[in-house]
């Protein structure tokens, strides 16, 4: 397939895993801050390909993870209200919250609608004029500009049954709290390549300087992996430590700026829980007093108790890359996919989840 | 006469409406009109509460299945074809020919008869192509709402192959896995048509009925130890059920395992994995590994397995799980999904 397989192709994945063997001659740390590029990580098996000394650590990329569990526990009691259409990603179904999940909520009668886009769900607004339709906005930077669309043509056409549940969050901050962090691990950083798209990568070139660590914005196939790997070792292995572009078919130092003009006319930075790490300051984005008319937290009272996570989970340490899926007692036992404790687990790009699905085999002395 | 005292529902022909399901002069209506001319037959034809037919000393399959697809009409098939494919290929993994079939409707008032005159047409005609006869059934009305058009329920007998034994737990290490197409086309079709996705290239569902391959197979040995269709869960679910129920290992190559483009693009747009997404017109199978080139030469020579392949085989370890060999020579494992297959965030 025209722009995956070239990507993929076994030949030059081979040879850059010969370049960084024939490279590294001590132990790195790198993390992947974006979930699709664990994933892959994990699909591909890409640990084997390189050597002992090179450890990929899983970042805190998945906005499915991170999702604070009241804005979980928020969204299933809009979901459950009368008269209200409730749409979302598929994989926020079976995000736990404190109590309940959406399949749940939805076998109980909520109208629960899967999208694939925000404008799907504006349409359901735009079919269903006397039905509330609440979306269920999640995401980094990359989802951002098309919840911002949803919202700004629902305002321009005045579809004024359609309302958003925003709850964005913003990779820069979480990046600061792990390489700020005491007893911080992670010497070099694979920065993720969508959210970089709309971005641009000035806000990593500082980072890069601020901390003094090699980044390099990589995609998400495997080539593109073990290409920025190989960045990453050779700036390590020579002492360098600036920003690098492997993914420069889709990214521009300065991004995509009708993107952002249209996320920075729809919402504004705010403090926001994560889940798994906390409270970060402006590290998320909410929905600007001009659109309040289109934000549901606005137009829908709805109680929320705080809410302790399962002291078991381990999913802070994971998403801070100072621990693997795989040292958690209840990894694969208490914790699955079919009954997750924390949110690593639930979605297909959650560190957790990645681990359980792809983890190596019984014959190659893990697990 | 009757008329005047009790006056008959009004004529209904349009749409399904309750008294279709009264049992009376509608319900009559209904089967006269659209269903038993679609099915027609001398068993059916009795229009007895039963059929009986005659066995005489022969190993019988039995077996049913409901279908609740949305949409009702796909590219490649219908829910009526697919209702009476779906139970033969149940009765062809145990190496089976269908006979016979029922077939239960439960329709939701308001379903155009014109829609459930294509579906039971469809279904007629599937299951005179798969030799096999639409001898009872009953038909239901829901309500509007509580139905989605139409649910069909069929259940089938057919006669079993002398010698063929196949069962989930019969494999053995130094097997041979084959599968007898592409992957996915089924799941991506249904997916694509409800999801209003414009591809392109339109990806048509696989339905399809396999009894026929099956006899081929069967013609060539009926040493064949497993023999399954990977319907929904696909073939993943399917291996991951055989390495469990026989307690062995199974060690997929990826580079051998054939998905369309169509499918594949679906799935990466979509971000599926077309390891878990339906079929409704393949089957796998484990065979000894002497045996699998004749097999896979034979399925080869049959319509339907045109693109067969070993894609794998049993061993001795690791037992209980499914194993990929990607192209690159790393190894992960392909689980079970908890659920259904979630549509990724981005």
């Amino acid at each position: 397939m025209k722009h995956l397989d070239e990507y993929r192709d076994a030949r030059l994945v081979r040879i850059t895993a010969g370049e960084i063997r024939g490279l590294v001659t001590r132990p790195w740390v790198l993390m992947e801050v974006c979930g699709g590029q664990t994933h892959t990580i994990m699909r591909y098996g890409l640990p084997d390909l390189l050597p002992p000394e090179v450890e990929f650590v899983h970042g805190p990329g998945c906005p499915v993870c991170v999702t604070a569990l009241e804005t979980m526990d928020r969204a299933m009691a809009m979901a459950a209200r009368p008269g209200v259409i409730f749409a979302c990603y598929g994989d926020m179904m079976r995000v736990p919250g404190s109590r309940l999940d959406l399949f749940r909520v939805k076998a109980a009668g909520g109208d629960i609608r899967i999208v694939y886009s925000p404008m799907d769900a504006l349409k359901l607004a735009r079919d269903n004029p006397h039905r509330e339709v609440v979306f269920f906005g999640v995401g980094f930077e990359t989802t951002a500009p098309a919840n911002a669309m949803a919202a700004h043509a629902a305002r321009r056409d005045g579809v004024g049954n359609f309302s958003m549940l925003a709850s964005h969050v913003l990779v820069p901050p979480a990046v600061r709290a792990i390489l700020g962090a005491e007893g911080n691990r992670v010497q070099g950083l694979i920065a993720p390549g969508h959210v970089c798209t709309v971005m641009g990568y000035r806000e990593y070139e500082e980072l890069s300087a601020e901390y003094g660590i090699p980044i390099v914005v990589a995609g998400f196939e495997p080539l593109d992996l073990l290409a920025a790997t190989l960045m990453l070792a050779r700036q390590l292995e020579q002492g360098q430590a600036r920003l690098e572009n492997q993914y420069s078919r889709s990214v521009t130092r300065d991004g995509n700026a009708a993107a952002r003009r249209l996320m920075d006319e729809v919402f504004e930075t705010a403090d926001r829980k994560w889940r798994g790490i906390g409270r970060l300051p402006l590290s998320g984005l909410r929905m600007r007093g001009s659109y309040d008319e289109q934000n549901a937290e606005v137009r829908f009272e709805t109680a929320v108790e705080a809410v302790e996570e399962p002291s078991e989970c381990i999913s802070a340490m994971v998403l801070r890359g100072r621990a693997k899926p795989t040292d958690c007692p209840a990894f694969g036992g208490r914790c699955t996919p079919r009954n997750p404790m924390g949110a690593p687990m639930v979605s297909t790009e959650g560190a957790c989840a990645a681990y359980y699905h792809f983890r190596r085999t019984e014959s190659e002395g893990e697990l | 006469m009757n008329r005047f005292s009790c006056p008959a529902p009004l004529p209904q022909r349009e749409t399904v409406v309750m008294g279709h399901g009264s049992g009376g002069v509608l319900s009559a209506e209904l089967l006269r009109e659209v269903i038993l001319p679609a099915f027609s037959n001398p068993l059916l034809d009795r229009m007895e509460d039963q059929a009986i037919f005659e066995s005489p000393g022969r190993r019988l399959a039995f077996t049913t299945d409901s279908f609740v697809v949305k949409p009702l009409f796909f590219p490649g098939g219908d829910i009526g074809s697919l209702a009476v494919h779906g139970t033969v290929n149940d009765l062809a993994m145990g190496g089976a020919e269908p006979r016979y079939l029922s077939v239960s409707l439960i329709l939701e008032e308001g379903l155009a008869i014109s829609d459930l005159r294509r579906i039971v047409r469809s279904m007629g005609a599937a299951a005179r192509a798969c030799g096999a006869a639409i001898v009872t059934g009953d038909t239901k009305v829901v309500e509007r709402g509580s139905g989605d058009g139409v649910f069909i329920n069929t259940a089938g007998i057919g006669v079993a192959r002398d010698g063929a034994r196949m069962s989930a737990s019969a494999a053995r290490p130094g097997d041979a896995v084959i599968v007898s197409g592409p992957l996915g086309d089924h799941g991506v079709a249904i997916l694509t048509q409800r999801e209003g996705l414009e591809l392109e290239s339109a990806v048509e569902s696989d339905s399809a009925p396999l009894h026929t391959l099956v006899r081929d197979m069967l013609d060539v040995t009926t040493e064949i130890h497993c023999l399954r269709d990977p319907t929904r869960g696909g073939l993943a679910s399917t291996l991951n059920e055989i390495a469990g129920q026989s307690g062995v290992g199974i060690v997929l190559e990826e580079g051998s395992i054939r998905v369309r483009d169509g499918v594949r693009g679906a799935c990466e747009l979509l971000g599926l994995d077309p390891l878990y997404v339906a079929n409704e017109g393949k089957l796998a199978a484990v065979v000894p590994a002497e045996l699998a080139d004749r097999v896979v030469e034979a399925m080869r020579a049959h319509p339907l397995g045109r693109e067969a392949a070993v894609v794998g085989a049993v061993v001795d370890r690791d037992r209980g799980r499914v194993l990929m060999r990607t192209a690159y020579g790393t190894t992960r494992v392909v689980g079970m999904l908890a659920g259904d297959q979630l549509p990724r965030i981005c």
